[in-house]
């Protein structure tokens, strides 16, 4: 056994059974007597249903049921559940209309679902739904925010005016305005970010089962399987948390997209309870692309105050966001409490005023894709700095430099909210900087040109906001749920570990990061622990893993969890070894009265614990067990600079990344080599956004990009070899000083992509390229170029 | 996939039979194209006719001939020595088609007779002036593809073989893929052999693989990069998507057949 404590890259303890294909997923799982479930989707982004005709599939072989949202409806079936709810700026509360989880009266996405069909088979059921007659009187479509937001749009709800979900803002405008009318210099820039499809490779899936008592059993492709219990049981099916048991076993992949509540996972736990057989589902690929919810699609108009210098006075931000058909589960809090309370970003910006509409279209729900809110705001701040480098002539550098927050400014406020705890921007500027090579560009840029090939480079300096989240503050900022974490930690009798999680793990490497933070605090080998997580009957009242909670949140509480088990060893050992609990000391797995060589190993203790002969019994239950609930005093505040160099063929506009470094603050590292891996996953999203990912809809409403073939993920030769460094300083009000690394990757990395990919084009007089930054659109910009570099 | 027949005949013969006796039969050879489009429901075949029992896999060069029968893998022509050493590169384009999954199973046969608009070989082949031989005739390249997904062959008739006339003095392929499928978005094969000297354009075109006469002609006086500087392709009757415009799409046809000529040597 090498060193397997805090700072050690230990190999991941779960990747043996994913290697050797013996992983258990839902798809995986057979079930007795199972049913079949196929969706009939909607093929229109908008219609009335005028009557679905069910007949034929009922009668086709192998059909068990066929159901619609009228079946369910007549149930008194509840609408999915929106988690988060935002006020406007007059007070009033967001416009939530209800979302059926099959259709009622209209569709209004493609993918919406119109209807099931059970049988026994897949192909049965398949071929049962293509019989389904529905009659739809198509509406017109709305197909993007523009088209939401036009004078005399379609409504997407009857109930709904002008599309409008909420009309939100935050910050002093009064002192921006007048910041702005003294200001010597101020750049505008108009902005789009771009819609994403997440992709996890493993499809959603989910199986219902209900047994003769009406205890149901979900199992399902969740990254929070005690707040689908919660959605699903209290909201929508009404089953009592005691008979519902959710399971969320491996999971491959989320990002954000196996957070929510989805329609597929009360239609199957329904059809089961009614049919009392189990009934699964297992998403197509074609289906994952119109209903897992999509990520970002902000339109947005940036302006910063400057003054003669080059100090940040004000920013003042509109961005206009798609909520899609639907409010999904967390939709709502993403371009609010996620994106504008970033706006500070690193800068120390006295004034921000952000105004942020979102609004309902014919397309699939929008909601938190890795990062979430937290991109946007950065991809806007650091385009805009950028830009007004190129509209002021200042470094770019210099810039950023000049209006940072200071390292010894911590605790900072900003004007959006948030107070950064901990940070040190200079520092992983200067780091990046040097394993760039920044200062070497120039001569890396003319050997290109000899090549014929442009190179640019760009940065981005960021902060971000995780480790989600305070109870208090999220409630008061509308969330319908609390977001600490619980871990309960379970010493075996022979002093082995089981540890009991609430977040889960879908790709992270949870079982050896938790595992590794036990035997750092216990003494107890890796070998010795066991982690346990994704199970409603197993493990407590925890909210899941996203929004790069784990460790810090979850990790905080199996940290408390631990010194309770510590406590409790304490009084046990004092007992054995006679001495009063004061003199006991706990190091390295050992209890040891100080200052004597009289110890008792975690084994012995535990022993006696749960065989309490020699025991304490009066004052100590028997047992080392010992359950934690944690929830932090703030966010945490990663950050870092990311710096992209890019070449570019002149002659095709294909932009190739040929260098990345990312130097990131994510407070103390547990394992380095996961936390490279996360880094490195997120900068390849973060490449992909920026260059190549786009989620496109036709103005009919029609999802263009609804494969592989048309949606394009990053691939191994889109992402170069990453730099991956981290510069450290602690988070100040968690237990380990750990701040989260899930996102950073993909929140840092686009605005240095597409800074590189301007600086590369800059003379061919860009000034800005929206993402994606693909071959066809760099070549127009130096097709329209040319002519203008040919004068000069 | 909806249900169908499945029959796997062991010669040539008894294929064209089933494929005669049934117009909604179809035949599979690797199934690159086919298969997918089975699990997608977009296609109702009474019958699927596996090739795969026929052999018809192998590649031969002899005299002023390399023959490469219709169902040799993707990867077989792209690591062939005959074929390396004969026109090297169509072991090039081989070696480029799909990924290597698709390359141990894709056949030339099968990608020929589908003429997906995007495909590779039918550049190669047409640049080439080859012959497709079927179980009934012969068919000269040029009279062979017909537009998008649309070829000579008549229902029944089955592709056995290539026929690439040699010596082939120059040749190269480049492609520019699409971003996201990776299939050619323009493919241009350029040649100087038996056939002359033959620009052939894959991917850009509406109706499929065509030959570019202007380059052609200016190649013929002058085999050099520089002689199809400045030619212009209409951008007409090319392809426009979101990935690429018509006229993205006739600047590229330029850019990639000055690499090709470069490359050719």
């Amino acid at each position: 056994m090498g060193f397997e404590g805090i700072g050690a890259s230990v190999k991941r303890k779960e990747d043996g059974r994913f290697l050797a294909g013996r992983g258990n997923y839902v798809d995986d799982m057979r079930q007795t007597g199972q049913l079949h479930a196929v969706i009939k989707r909607s093929d229109r982004p908008h219609a009335k249903i005028l009557s679905i005709d069910t007949a034929a599939a009922a009668a086709a072989p192998g059909v068990v049921a066929v159901y619609t949202g009228a079946d369910m409806a007549a149930e008194g079936i509840g609408g999915l559940p929106c988690g988060w709810q935002i006020h406007n700026k007059d007070g009033s509360p967001m416009a939530e209309p209800p979302h059926p989880v099959l259709a009622v009266g209209k569709v209004r996405h493609v993918g919406d679902s119109v209807a099931v069909v059970i049988a026994e088979t897949r192909q049965q059921a398949k071929d049962a739904a293509e019989l389904l007659v529905i009659d739809y009187e198509d509406l017109p479509a709305i197909a993007s925010v523009r088209d939401a937001v036009a004078p005399g749009a379609a409504r997407v709800h009857d109930e709904v005016a002008d599309n409008q979900c909420y009309d939100w803002h935050i910050g002093d405008k009064a002192i921006v305005d007048a910041a702005f009318a003294r200001a010597k210099h101020v750049v505008k820039l108009d902005l789009l970010n771009n819609r994403l499809i997440p992709n996890a490779m493993e499809p959603r899936a989910a199986i219902g089962d209900c047994d003769v008592a009406g205890n149901y059993t979900l199992y399902t492709t969740s990254q929070n399987p005690h707040v689908i219990r919660l959605l699903m049981g209290a909201f929508v099916l009404h089953i009592p948390e005691h008979q519902l048991r959710v399971v969320a076993p491996d999971v491959g992949g989320g990002f954000g997209s196996k957070i929510y509540h989805y329609a597929e996972e009360a239609i199957v736990t329904w059809a089961a309870g009614k049919l009392r057989r189990p009934v699964r589902w297992t998403a197509e690929r074609s289906e994952s692309f119109i209903t897992d919810a999509h990520g970002r699609d902000h339109d947005s108009t940036a302006e910063m105050a400057l003054d003669e210098a080059g100090n940040f006075l004000a920013l003042r931000v509109r961005s206009l966001c798609n909520m899609g058909a639907y409010l999904s589960t967390f939709g709502p809090a993403v371009p609010t409490y996620l994106y504008a309370t970033l706006l500070a970003g690193v800068y120390k910006t006295p004034a921000i005023y952000a105004e942020v509409r979102a609004v309902f279209t014919n397309t699939v729900p929008v909601d938190a894709y890795r990062g979430a809110g937290r991109p946007e705001a950065t991809y806007l701040l650091e385009r805009l700095v950028d830009t007004i480098a190129h509209d002021t002539g200042l470094d770019r550098v210099e810039l950023r430099r000049r209006n940072f927050i200071p390292a010894d400014a911590f605790p900072y406020q900003t004007p959006v909210a948030l107070q950064y705890d901990s940070g040190d921007y200079v520092a992983t500027l200067e780091s990046a900087l040097k394993a760039a090579d920044w200062a070497g560009f120039p001569a890396r840029r003319r050997a290109a040109a000899a090549r014929g090939k442009l190179r640019g480079i760009g940065m981005s300096t960021y902060v971000e906001a995780c480790g989600i989240a305070p109870s208090h503050v999220v409630g008061s900022l509308g969330a319908r749920a609390g977001l600490y974490e619980v871990a309960e930690i379970r010493v075996h009798p022979t002093g082995s570990v089981s540890v009991f999680t609430g977040t889960h793990s879908h790709g992270q490497g949870h079982e050896t990061t938790f595992a590794q933070l036990i035997a750092a605090q216990l003494g107890v080998p890796m070998s010795q622990v066991d982690v346990v997580h994704g199970d409603t009957a197993k493990i407590p009242f925890g909210m899941g893993t996203y929004g790069s909670r784990s460790l810090p949140v979850g990790g905080s509480a199996i940290v408390k969890a631990v010194d309770k088990i510590i406590a409790k060893g304490k009084k046990i050992a004092a007992h054995l070894m006679e001495a009063s609990v004061d003199d006991i000391e706990f190091k390295d797995g050992k209890f040891t009265v100080i200052g004597t060589d009289r110890s008792k190993a975690l084994a012995e203790i535990s022993l006696a614990a749960y065989v309490p002969h020699n025991y304490p019994i009066d004052e100590l239950e028997p047992g080392l067990d010992e359950t934690a609930f944690y929830d932090p005093k703030n966010f945490t505040f990663p950050g870092g600079c990311h710096i992209c160099e890019i070449e570019i063929d002149a002659d095709t506009g294909v932009p190739h990344v040929v260098n990345f470094v990312a130097v990131d603050d994510v407070g103390r590292v547990i394992n380095p080599m996961i936390v490279e891996g996360q880094v490195q996953g997120g900068v390849a999203q973060g490449i992909g956004q920026a260059l190549i990912e786009n989620a496109v809809y036709d103005s009919a409403g029609q999802l263009v990009t609804g494969s592989f073939m048309d949606y394009n993920m990053p691939r191994a030769d889109n992402v170069p070899n990453i730099h991956v460094g981290t510069e450290t300083t602690l988070c100040t009000h968690n237990p380990l000083g750990v701040k989260g690394c899930g996102e950073v990757g993909a929140i840092g990395s686009p605005p240095a992509v597409i800074n590189a990919v301007v600086d590369a084009l800059s003379d061919y007089g860009v000034r800005h390229i929206d993402m994606p930054a693909s071959p066809q659109k760099i070549w127009s910009i130096i097709q329209a170029g040319r002519p203008a570099l040919a004068a000069e | 996939m909806y249900d169908f027949a499945y029959h796997k005949p062991a010669n040539v013969a008894d294929a064209a039979k089933l494929l005669a006796a049934d117009g909604e039969a179809k035949a599979l050879a690797g199934g690159q194209t086919f298969i997918p489009v089975l699990k997608q429901r977009l296609n109702k075949p009474s019958a699927v006719i596996d090739l795969g029992g026929l052999g018809l896999s192998g590649i031969t060069l002899a005299g002023n001939t390399l023959t490469i029968q219709a169902m040799a893998k993707h990867g077989a022509v792209a690591a062939s020595a005959e074929v390396k050493k004969a026109i090297s590169a169509l072991a090039t384009l081989a070696g480029w088609i799909g990924d290597t999954q698709v390359r141990h199973r894709g056949t030339i046969g099968g990608s020929l007779a589908n003429n997906d608009p995007s495909a590779c070989y039918p550049a190669a082949v047409l640049a080439l002036g080859a012959t497709i031989k079927t179980n009934t005739r012969s068919i000269k390249a040029d009279d062979f593809f017909q537009g998008m997904f649309t070829t000579a062959l008549e229902p029944g008739e089955l592709i056995t073989a290539v026929e690439f006339p040699l010596p082939v003095e120059k040749s190269a392929y480049e492609k520019f893929r699409n971003p996201a499928s990776r299939y050619a978005m323009v493919g241009v094969f350029v040649a100087k052999g038996p056939a002359g000297v033959r620009v052939a354009i894959t991917g850009a075109g509406q109706n499929g693989v065509f030959r570019h006469a202007e380059m052609e002609a200016a190649l013929a006086k002058n085999w050099s990069p520089e002689a199809i500087v400045g030619i212009k392709t209409p951008a007409d009757d090319l392809n426009s998507d979101i990935h690429g415009s018509a006229a993205y799409r006739a600047h590229l046809i330029g850019v990639m057949a000055k690499r090709a000529v470069v490359a050719a040597g």
